[in-house]
């Protein structure tokens, strides 16, 4: 009797483990030719608002991140069983066909309360394909139950309350499809931006994508940019040099990459070629210990669409990465 | 089923047997419609924009090759971005054998059409324009190919550019013709170029008429080879509006068709009349610059044929009125700094040259005098042709 009971509570326990198990992603889909109308339809999450990942799905963040309109941004990784994506040093990883990036940008209703649920607007999906990375834009429905595929763009209003405490509003821009290939293109290829050694490199992240066989290695000596609104993290060059790494290396007629060595070539003392209305009647693109003589912060300081930079995704000021660079060019030349 | 679908459209598409046509009409949604319908096109297709004014709100872009984008008319299909919230410009080609045609792009925020890197494309009957005329915070360039080989604008207008209307950059083998600029701070303009045909243009109201420049730190540098023929390049003499900081922001106003650093141009029978600075100026690029590749002076330029209506009776350059005087109250119609070799002018008209001996001697240093430039010139005649396919697309 007993040693009934004891395997029908486990014939029981049996039932109600298995039935719910989580359909995998759907490599697929991700790796096949068509374009998805759904987000759901890939299963890189087990819920229907994108919060908790499936298996293999990892969520990450970077070191310095772009800004896009003090939007949160939650970010994971897929890499399909049984494969690991590549360390290089300088360039991003080079991950394996199969592979996706799932990137979700909304806002809490208020940025004072660490607890509060993030209301989604878009999931930017990256998928790696036999021919390449192929980039999508999935809008949320107003349910926040799925999101699906709008190639053409949209604008959608979104509010907040910011940190402190004023009622922020504004037109928010999904980009169109063709629209990522403005940053996230290598000759002439979409090309990953975020992953990138220098930007991952905490000191246990990307071990901790080895352990979870999503990378191949974590050298001890990897590079390192620091957070850049963490003054205890990095130099105020370094911090300057890492947010226009991440902020305007891919799209300013610069080279703003993080280990530029040529002065010109960061803008320091050059002169505008075609910026129009765009220098503000300023002479160098940066010049140093004037601030307000700087092409560069000018156009950050800027919401005229025909000046601000970047181009795509800012209508807001980002007053704490204007502060920073304000700082990086004034104190040139007075060290 | 759809699947099926999508494969069938695919093979057909390989084979260039059957072109789609996707219609985008007016009314609610249409940035999203109409943007949609730039990227699902493929090779072969056309995009076909009804009548009416499409309330746009950001930028479009393109990057399919072979496809025609085509409107009702020029006064028909009104793509009105005066409510534009996004950069940039009003729209973007990236990709080859492009055909734009028969729309209109009013009030962008930034540039009105710009194709980069977009071989063979072809403008045609579209119209660029700002509203409320010439105003600093208009877009920079109207029409603006860049980087680009095989480049066909013709039957344009351009109205209230804050740079040039039809700004053509670091390009090769370009036609420009047909068209009709006014009220831009340039009418037209060839940059860092090679190969240029600029011809029955009308070139009115505009702060300079038609430059040919060529500008030191760009990709592509040494400029040549543009014939300017068959223009009719009147009263221009539009304030310069362009913001400062802008290479155009120093072009006088009062200007006909202006030469600066470039090698083997020629200027031929245009009707040049009521600039009030000249019909032609021929100069070096004057500002320093830190580039051993880059020749500053006018090089191998015929001025012939031309017809010269009045000129240079209020120059705009900085010193121009006491210069006037001293030739006795107006500037002959053609105008040469003196630096460069090869210049040749038959025109039936005075050529005054300031006389200057380099490209960063100051213009208040002029020794300015009439000159004989009657003479030989390296200066040759080639006709730029463009594919057939390109041609083609205007019938």
């Amino acid at each position: 009797m007993t040693r009934l009971l004891a395997v029908l509570i486990g014939w029981l326990a049996l039932v109600s483990a298995s039935a719910p198990a989580p359909a995998p992603v759907a490599l697929n889909l991700v790796t096949g030719d068509t374009l998805p109308e759904r987000l759901s339809d890939f299963h890189f999450f087990t819920d229907s608002n994108a919060q908790v990942p499936n298996e293999r799905v990892t969520p990450y963040t970077i070191n310095t991140q772009l800004f896009s309109d003090y939007a949160a941004k939650q970010r994971f990784v897929y890499v399909p069983p049984g494969l690991t994506a590549a360390y290089n040093p300088d360039e991003a990883f080079d991950f394996p066909i199969g592979s996706a990036f799932i990137k979700s940008f909304g806002y809490p209703a208020d940025f004072r309360d660490p607890d509060a649920e993030i209301r989604l607007i878009e999931t930017r999906v990256l998928l790696r394909r036999a021919e390449g990375w192929v980039a999508l834009p999935y809008v949320w429905n107003a349910e926040g139950t799925d999101a699906v595929l709008r190639r053409g763009g949209a604008r959608l209003p979104a509010s907040w309350i910011d940190e402190s405490g004023e009622r922020q509003q504004i037109s928010y821009r999904v980009p169109n499809q063709n629209q990522c290939k403005t940053c996230h293109e290598l000759d002439d290829e979409i090309a990953l931006l975020g992953p990138k050694a220098r930007n991952l490199n905490d000191g246990a992240r990307m071990a901790s994508w080895v352990d979870a066989g999503i990378l191949d290695r974590a050298p001890a000596d990897a590079p390192r940019v620091p957070v850049w609104d963490d003054p205890e993290d990095g130099t105020l060059e370094a911090r300057a040099r890492g947010y226009l790494d991440v902020n305007c290396a891919s799209n300013s007629g610069l080279f703003l990459t993080y280990d530029e060595a040529d002065p010109v070539a960061l803008g320091i003392l050059k002169r505008p070629v075609a910026a129009g209305r765009g220098s503000g009647g300023r002479a160098f693109d940066i010049a140093p210990g004037d601030p307000e003589d700087s092409i560069l912060l000018f156009r950050m300081e800027a919401s005229d669409p025909g000046i601000a930079m970047p181009e795509l995704g800012r209508e807001l000021l980002h007053r704490e990465g204007i502060a920073l660079i304000h700082a990086y060019i004034a104190r040139m030349g007075n060290e | 089923m759809k699947i099926f679908a999508a494969t069938a459209i695919a093979l057909l598409g390989s084979t260039s047997a059957l072109a789609a046509t996707h219609t985008v009409e007016a009314g609610p949604d249409a940035q999203e419609r109409l943007q949609t319908a730039l990227i699902e096109a493929q090779p072969g297709d056309t995009v076909q924009i009804g009548a009416g004014r499409f309330e746009l709100t950001d930028g479009l872009s393109l990057d399919v090759d072979n496809v025609t984008v085509r409107g009702a008319g020029s006064n028909a299909t009104i793509l009105d971005f005066s409510n534009q919230m996004g950069a940039g410009e009003g729209l973007m080609v990236t990709s080859n054998d492009v055909v734009l045609r028969d729309f209109a792009v009013e009030d962008t925020k930034g540039d009105g059409i710009k194709s980069k890197e977009a071989d063979r494309i072809v403008y045609h009957n579209i119209r660029v324009e700002w509203t409320r005329g010439p105003h600093p915070d208009n877009g920079a360039y109207g029409i603006y190919p860049v980087e680009s080989t095989h480049i066909l604008v013709d039957g344009v207008t351009v109205i209230g550019s804050s740079d040039a209307g039809i700004y053509v950059g670091q390009s090769d083998q370009i036609v420009v013709r047909n068209s009709n600029v006014q009220y831009n701070v340039a009418g037209i303009e060839i940059e860092n170029s090679h190969n240029a045909d600029v011809h029955n243009n009308f070139v009115t109201k505009n702060t300079g008429g038609i430059l040919v420049f060529d500008l030191p730190n760009l990709p592509q540098m040494g400029g040549h080879s543009t014939r300017v023929f068959n223009n009719l390049v009147v009263d221009n003499n539009t304030a310069n509006f362009a913001p400062a900081g802008n290479i155009v922001a120093s072009v006088p106003a009062g200007m006909g068709v202006m030469v600066m650093a470039n090698r083997n141009v020629e200027i031929t029978q245009n009707i040049m009349a009521d600039n009030a600075t000249g019909n032609v100026m021929l100069v070096a690029y004057s500002q320093d610059y830190d580039d051993e590749n880059y020749n500053p002076s006018p090089r191998d330029v015929r001025v012939s044929g031309n017809i010269h209506g009045r000129a240079g009776w209020a120059p705009g350059f900085p010193g121009g009125d006491m210069l006037a005087q001293a030739m006795g109250g107006s500037l002959p119609p053609i105008l040469w700094d003196g630096n460069g070799s090869g210049i040749v002018v038959s025109d039936d008209v005075p050529v005054v040259s300031l006389g200057l001996t380099s490209a960063s001697q100051p213009r208040g240093e002029a020794q300015p005098s009439l000159v004989e430039l009657h003479g030989e010139t390296e200066a040759t005649s080639q006709a730029v042709t463009l594919p057939d396919s390109m041609e083609a697309a205007l019938r």
